[in-house]
């Protein structure tokens, strides 16, 4: 039993890394068209995550695939259930990885501007829609005896969960706009914490009043009672200590401080949920709970060996290729891609 | 049963337009890392010249790849969710270890490897391109993985009504995916050899870029004609070993519809009859099936009725019987294609050795249309495989209209099969697109994407 309990820890953790490490290229893939005003410094721009998107998409593909093996019948539900959502998420992810590969390709400025367009509705939808997806995890959703979602798309859509999806779509953004302004020059960086300071005071809005709506559509509340504990407070102090680090000009800070907002916000929803997966809103008792909803025993032991075995060396290269290719980027110098 | 169908439309759909784009990613990448190999080891530019060359190429084709494979990660869950949960047990950890143990390679090497040239030593880099090259092919072996469970179940117990892993070992050790798995991954190596060739005959024919392309020929028809025997032989013994775990799958190959006599004729071409379960015409070679079987000249080979009766004996009522034309023809194109690999390449290497190649214009011109022999083999060869197990989705424990969606609908099934169906043909359009100009642009001109960045204004910080 303790074996679905790390399962469900580390498929928290890999959403967690999801949110974190694409989140900030999701917000330089929305800031794109606005921050770069010329072909050049839209390439810069691109160039800031150019070496690292690819591989932080895997950390979603991880997750999914974790989510299949440990958590069969969560992964069933998840993707029949939100089946119109996660067509949306298809499209985005693949219309946002073949604008990076295609846009350089050709040097006619419509072709550009299309797929950087392209690049920024690709990476718009993604945290929106995990946003969403995310508040319907902690409202619960119509799920019958069968673990079979029983509701249509426009079930997930309610003012709740669009708060949740604006609350992770402006979170990117400004985790972006910060992760920007740690990797350029000049008028760039200046450009890119003046976006932050903005976004970050409409992200603490948002983000307040998802917090707000949350008492009314989640059992968040009476689940860990009228003291929130540690984890969520840290969350808000984290986010609304980030005005004062751009203020000071400490990037590395207020990157940092979005980075934990952004984990103890998932942190939170994940201790919400524990130990059900998916809540169903028709009878507590047709929750899928990290034990009805999870593979057996000897499948769980096997992968958690192998999992202790690879891990280490994926964290370590990832690692590796964040220092390598740490230096800022200034205009005017050769630019692969 | 509108949503079986269309549910299996989009997988076959979407799964052949993602291999367009796998094996291309598998042998391009060896053959990159291979050219990378020898620029280190002799410091001759022509070959970093190469490597930079088919490595853009290969970035664009890799991306193309990668998407559409998280399309078919998701797809289990979205369209096949029955089936999900009743293999995901067994069927989810290849694909789980796919993504922790190649995916992150695979994405992170080819990033250091597209954005290290500068910043690398050379050793660094090249070690770059061969983990990637890893990946790829870690990749295709945990993913054969979860598909031999599927052509041939192992390692597993039906538990609470699910199949439940209770042997990783026999998962991995699966016999399907010991003679699947090789066979894939020399096809793939043969497409990239295949494909470097006949990029390789257009320039030698427009006599631009001597140097590199006769250099890359040379390498790409010694790949192309060793992937191609080795292909043929380990598809051989796959089909060997589908004598024993799928009859029927080889019954339907050969349109074999009573179990034949002692010393089994091999079909060249028949016309079938599905509905009376007969050929009306067959032209067919004596004692070649046999030797396909068995490696002798006797030997009989089970007919599909007969299997069918003996299925509906273990299974019950039911029919069993996989569609025999789809199977039968898809099984000759992959065959005929192959052999015109394997002489294409023969020819090829001959006139290489000769030092005749220049002359032989009609020859170069074949081997451009030869980048398209591989494509045809391993779709047909995946056709045959997938539609060959059917009704099966696992073969004799889930049939495959056991396994879909309850909660899907057909209207919803048809978003998404129009959709990516629209998006997939708009990609592939430009993908050829870009391959073209690519080629015609040739590789000194490398650096033209920058040239209008370089004419911008820097501001000075």
């Amino acid at each position: 039993m303790i074996l679905n309990i790390i399962w469900f820890i580390l498929i928290a953790t890999l959403f967690t890394g999801f949110f974190v490490l694409e989140g900030f290229d999701y917000g330089v893939g929305i800031l794109t068209p606005f921050l770069g005003r010329t072909d050049e410094q839209r390439r810069l721009i691109i160039n800031t995550i150019g070496p690292f998107w690819d591989a932080n998409e895997v950390w979603l593909i991880t997750a999914g695939g974790a989510m299949f093996a440990a958590f069969p019948n969560w992964y069933a539900t998840l993707f029949s259930g939100f089946y119109i959502a996660f067509f949306l998420l298809l499209v985005a992810l693949i219309v946002r990885a073949v604008a990076f590969e295609f846009r350089s390709k050709i040097s006619n400025p419509r072709w550009r501007t299309t797929w950087d367009w392209l690049l920024f509705g690709g990476s718009v939808l993604p945290p929106f829609l995990w946003g969403v997806a995310v508040a319907n995890f902690m409202s619960g959703v119509p799920i019958d005896s069968n673990m079979n979602y029983v509701g249509t798309f426009w079930n997930l859509i309610t003012p709740f969960s669009i708060m949740g999806g604006l609350s992770l779509l402006l979170l990117s953004t400004l985790h972006g706009a910060l992760y920007l302004s740690l990797r350029t020059f000049g008028e760039m960086q200046e450009r890119a914490r003046e976006t932050a300071r903005r976004i970050g005071v409409l992200a603490s809005l948002v983000m307040f009043l998802f917090a707000v709506l949350s008492f009314y559509n989640t059992d968040l509340f009476s689940k860990i009672g009228i003291n929130p504990g540690a984890v969520p407070v840290l969350a808000a102090m984290t986010l609304l200590s980030v005005p004062f680090f751009i203020h000071a000009k400490r990037d590395g800070w207020a990157f940092l401080m979005t980075t934990m907002t952004i984990v103890f916000s998932s942190i939170t929803v994940f201790l919400q949920m524990f130990p059900r997966v998916m809540i169903s809103s028709l009878n507590p008792e047709w929750s899928l709970t990290i034990y009805n909803a999870a593979s057996g025993p000897y499948s769980l032991r096997v992968m958690t060996i192998i999992t202790v075995c690879v891990l280490p060396f994926v964290l370590a290269y990832q690692a590796w290729t964040y220092w390598v290719f740490r230096h800022r980027l200034r205009p005017g110098g050769h630019m692969d891609y | 049963m509108l949503n079986v169908l269309l549910a299996r439309w989009q997988f076959g759909i979407t799964t052949v337009y993602h291999f367009l784009f796998v094996p291309l990613t598998i042998g391009l990448s060896v053959l990159i890392a291979l050219m990378e190999t020898m620029y280190v080891r002799t410091g001759d530019e022509t070959y970093k010249r190469m490597a930079k060359f088919w490595g853009k190429m290969f970035l664009v084709n890799f991306a193309l790849g990668v998407v559409t494979g998280i399309m078919q990660e998701f797809q289990f869950g979205m369209n096949w969710s029955a089936y999900s949960r009743f293999v995901g047990d067994v069927f989810g950890p290849p694909l789980a270890i796919e993504a922790l143990a190649a995916f992150f390679l695979e994405s992170t090497f080819i990033a250091v490897w597209l954005f290290g040239w500068d910043r690398l030593s050379k050793r660094v880099h090249l070690l770059a391109i061969w983990l990637t090259a890893l990946g790829v092919s870690i990749s295709a072996l945990w993913i054969l993985t979860a598909n031999a469970f599927m052509q041939e179940p192992r390692g597993y117990v039906i538990h609470n009504g699910r199949a439940e892993m209770n042997n990783f070992w026999a998962l991995l050790g699966n016999p399907q995916l010991w003679v699947e798995f090789p066979h894939v991954w020399f096809g793939a190596l043969s497409t990239g050899a295949f494909f470097i060739t006949g990029v390789s005959a257009w320039y030698l024919l427009k006599k631009r870029h001597l140097e590199e392309f006769t250099r890359s020929f040379k390498i790409g028809i010694l790949v192309a004609l060793a992937s191609t025997v080795l292909t043929i032989v380990l598809g051989h013994s796959q089909a060997q070993h589908l004598m024993t775990s799928q009859p029927m799958k080889m019954a339907a190959s050969e349109a074999q519809w009573n179990t034949s006599q002692e010393h089994a004729p091999w079909s060249v071409f028949a016309i079938i009859d599905e509905e009376h379960h007969r050929n009306t015409y067959n032209v067919q070679i004596p004692y070649l099936l046999s030797i396909l079987a068995y490696n002798h000249t006797y030997g009989k080979v089970e007919g599909i009725n007969q299997l069918q009766e003996q299925y509906v004996r273990t299974y019950g009522p039911g029919n069993y019987i996989p569609p025999v034309w789809v199977t039968y023809w898809s099984f000759r194109v992959m065959v005929l294609a192959g052999l015109l690999m394997l002489l294409l390449a023969l020819y090829g290497l001959y006139l290489m050795l000769k030092n005749r190649l220049s002359q032989h214009s009609a020859f170069l011109r074949a081997m451009i249309g030869a980048i398209f022999l591989p494509y045809i083999a391993h779709t047909s060869g995946w056709i045959m495989t997938e539609m060959g197990r059917q009704p099966w989705v696992v073969l004799g424990l889930l049939r495959t209209a056991d396994g879909v969606s309850p909660t899907v609908t057909p209207p919803m099934i048809w978003t998404t099969l129009l959709g990516f169906g629209i998006l997939y043909l708009v990609l592939g359009i430009i993908d050829v697109y870009l391959f073209v100009r690519f080629i015609r642009q040739g590789p000194d001109l490398e650096e033209d994407t920058s040239e209008m960045d370089a004419k911008l204004p820097h501001p000075v910080t």
